[in-house]
């Protein structure tokens, strides 16, 4: 009959405007500030900066190769080069950033930094409590901010931070294996050449990358 | 003491006006009283807007706004605040006069409303004849008060509102009325004191409303729905819906002039209501007759609150129409329904006393509410659309 679905209607809504006042579960809820939702490892908001060890500034897994720079889409990143060289967690020299500041105010979250990054450097932050009472400065954040530890990244993306530490570790690995073999067959290439005289000099490198190969024992594709 | 407690505010009153020359007391007498409704129906507007916002936060299971003060008792006066000191922004291209008129006519057609109303025994602030009249004359001025705002802000959003508005307020204008012309065919009188005067007694317990017989509930049905869509509550929206035209006719308010509007629109719930309950809710009348004793405005007010939070209660309930739909059920059933209605207020008037004009009248009613619920309310049933392309 007409009407019976707004009776129906009125009587749920009644029902659960009764019930909220009785059962608490119903209420869903969080009051914010005293309250918080439990953190969603999968959230982001802003990117930051990744270093390892105790001091931020040494730490610095960034390499100033400017990739997230010329690929942020609304240009947010804003990188200087230094112009001398620290050792990497690899251990080769490398360029540090002197100056990354990301603009808050322009970034749009999009995570293509993280994505193109080929050093693990920046990472995505969680912290969404960035309000402040200066528009301009307050929102662009330089390398200091932006630093954040290793054991920072484990605390909010504990599955991700964990794959990227497995990952790191096996390159790291790698490089050192690589770098036994270089030493290896540089060896063994001094050794040839001191038997063979001139004649080893030219094919030197073909020689070597084979012998580096042959060490590793797998296929580098 | 009981009587005086009634009577208070009009005791007060001929005290007031005893300290004044006999040429001054009939225009202060009705300056303060206005002055009184003026500044009553805001504060009973801020108390229903704080109801809505937690009753609707506990329907949806929410809390509602609990920071400002406790519970959240003082957010209307920091909404207040807000709008006080919000920048007033008149478009360019608007017609500046005319947007500035729009809610200044509305607030006071609204509060014209209240001067008719009989809000307890004696506390009327003009006994007209035709209060009825009177009372509809000022509602559908609110129509063009909207209007106003929808076509002076040249805003598409806002013109796309007033036209809903108007076109929606009409439609449910005329039910509003006839439903109305009921009780004035029962009472004989178009004046509300009359008609609250015909409800005032009892058979034993039980008062003698106009909305316990047949005729009266089906009038009262009618005017619950019309004066909802008179007031372009939810489930009647469509005007503001804020899903699809912004904030509809007044898009293009902010500031003061957007709270007028707001005040303007609570109020008139206020208004309707109290006229719902004047004519079928036994105005100030007590339900009960060993209630008596509980002055007649506290009876007032309590059914106009309750019909508030019924209003508040739809709102959390029901979705809101089609435009489609919306005509539909004004033009095909509720229409036809106040018609039926005025012809069985007629039979229950000349059958005289009995149970056999009960029966009668309730039949027909029914009857027709089944009859006509079933073949032209139905829900349409639309079979997967297809399409026919030339060959």
């Amino acid at each position: 009959m007409l009407g019976e679905g707004i009776l129906k209607g009125l009587a749920e809504t009644a029902r659960n405007f009764a019930g909220s006042y009785v059962s608490k579960d119903r209420l869903t809820t969080v009051q914010y500030p005293e309250e918080r939702a439990p953190a969603i490892e999968a959230s982001r908001v802003f990117p930051f900066l990744v270093y390892d060890g105790a001091d931020w500034e040494a730490g610095l897994r960034c390499v100033a190769c400017q990739i997230c720079e010329k690929e942020c889409p609304p240009k947010c990143i804003y990188i200087e080069k230094s112009k001398d060289k620290k050792p990497d967690y690899v251990g080769k020299p490398q360029i540090y950033p002197a100056k990354f500041d990301i603009d808050i105010s322009v970034c749009m979250s999009c995570q293509i930094c993280v994505e193109v990054c080929p050093f693990e450097a920046i990472k995505m932050d969680t912290d969404f409590e960035l309000s402040t009472d200066d528009r301009f400065g307050g929102l662009l954040l330089d390398r200091q901010e932006l630093a954040k530890s290793n054991e920072y990244y484990h605390n909010i993306h504990p599955t991700e931070a964990a794959e990227v530490d497995a990952r790191l570790a096996e390159e790291k690995a790698k490089a050192e294996v690589k770098a036994k073999a270089a030493a290896d067959a540089a060896a063994a290439k001094a050794a040839a050449a001191a038997t063979a005289g001139a004649a080893g000099t030219t094919p030197g490198n073909p020689a070597a990358a084979p012998a580096a190969k042959a060490t590793e024992g797998e296929p580098k594709a | 003491m009981i009587d005086r407690l009634d009577q208070v505010f009009v005791l007060l009153l001929h005290w007031i006006l005893g300290y004044l020359p006999g040429g001054w007391q009939a225009p202060v007498g009705v300056i303060v009283s206005a002055v009184c409704i003026v500044f009553l129906y805001p504060a009973l507007f801020a108390l229903a807007v704080l109801m809505e916002r937690k009753g609707l936060g506990r329907m949806q299971n929410r809390y509602g706004p609990n920071r400002v003060g406790p519970f959240g008792i003082l957010q209307p006066v920091a909404d207040g605040i807000k709008s006080l000191t919000k920048e007033d922004i008149v478009p360019l291209n608007a017609d500046a006069l005319v947007h500035f008129m729009a809610p200044v006519v509305l607030v006071v057609a609204v509060f014209m409303m209240f001067a008719v109303m009989p809000m307890g025994r004696n506390m009327v602030l003009v006994n007209l004849d035709a209060s009825l009249l009177f009372f509809f004359a000022m509602g559908a001025t609110t129509e063009l008060s909207i209007f106003m705002a929808g076509w002076s802000s040249r805003n598409k959003y806002s013109l796309l509102g007033a036209m809903r508005a108007v076109a929606q307020m009409i439609s449910y204008e005329v039910p509003l009325l006839l439903s109305g012309v009921v009780i004035v065919m029962m009472t004989g009188s178009l004046s509300l004191v009359k008609m609250v005067e015909a409800q005032d007694h009892f058979t034993g317990w039980f008062p003698h409303w106009f909305v316990f017989t047949p005729w009266g509930l089906a009038g009262f049905v009618i005017f619950a729905i019309a004066s909802t869509a008179e007031t372009n509550r939810s489930p009647f929206d469509l005007p503001e819906g804020e899903s699809e035209l912004v904030a509809g006719y007044f898009t293009e308010y902010s500031g003061f002039k957007f709270a007028l509007f707001f005040l303007g629109e609570y109020v008139e719930m206020f208004a309707v209501a109290g006229l719902g309950t004047t004519l079928f809710l036994g105005g100030w009348s007590a339900p009960l007759s060993v209630l008596a004793w509980v002055p007649s405005w506290i009876w007032f007010f309590g059914k106009v609150e309750i019909w508030i939070c019924v209003f508040i209660w739809l709102r959390g309930t029901l979705p809101r129409l089609r435009q489609d739909q919306l005509m539909n059920f004004a033009w095909k059933f509720v229409l036809p329904m106040c018609l039926l209605n005025l012809f069985v207020a007629a039979l229950w008037r000349f059958m005289g006393e009995g149970w056999l004009r009960w029966v009668v009248c309730s039949v027909l009613l029914v009857l027709a509410y089944v009859v006509m619920g079933n073949a032209e309310m139905r829900r349409k049933h639309f079979g997967p659309r297809t399409y026919r392309y030339a060959e």
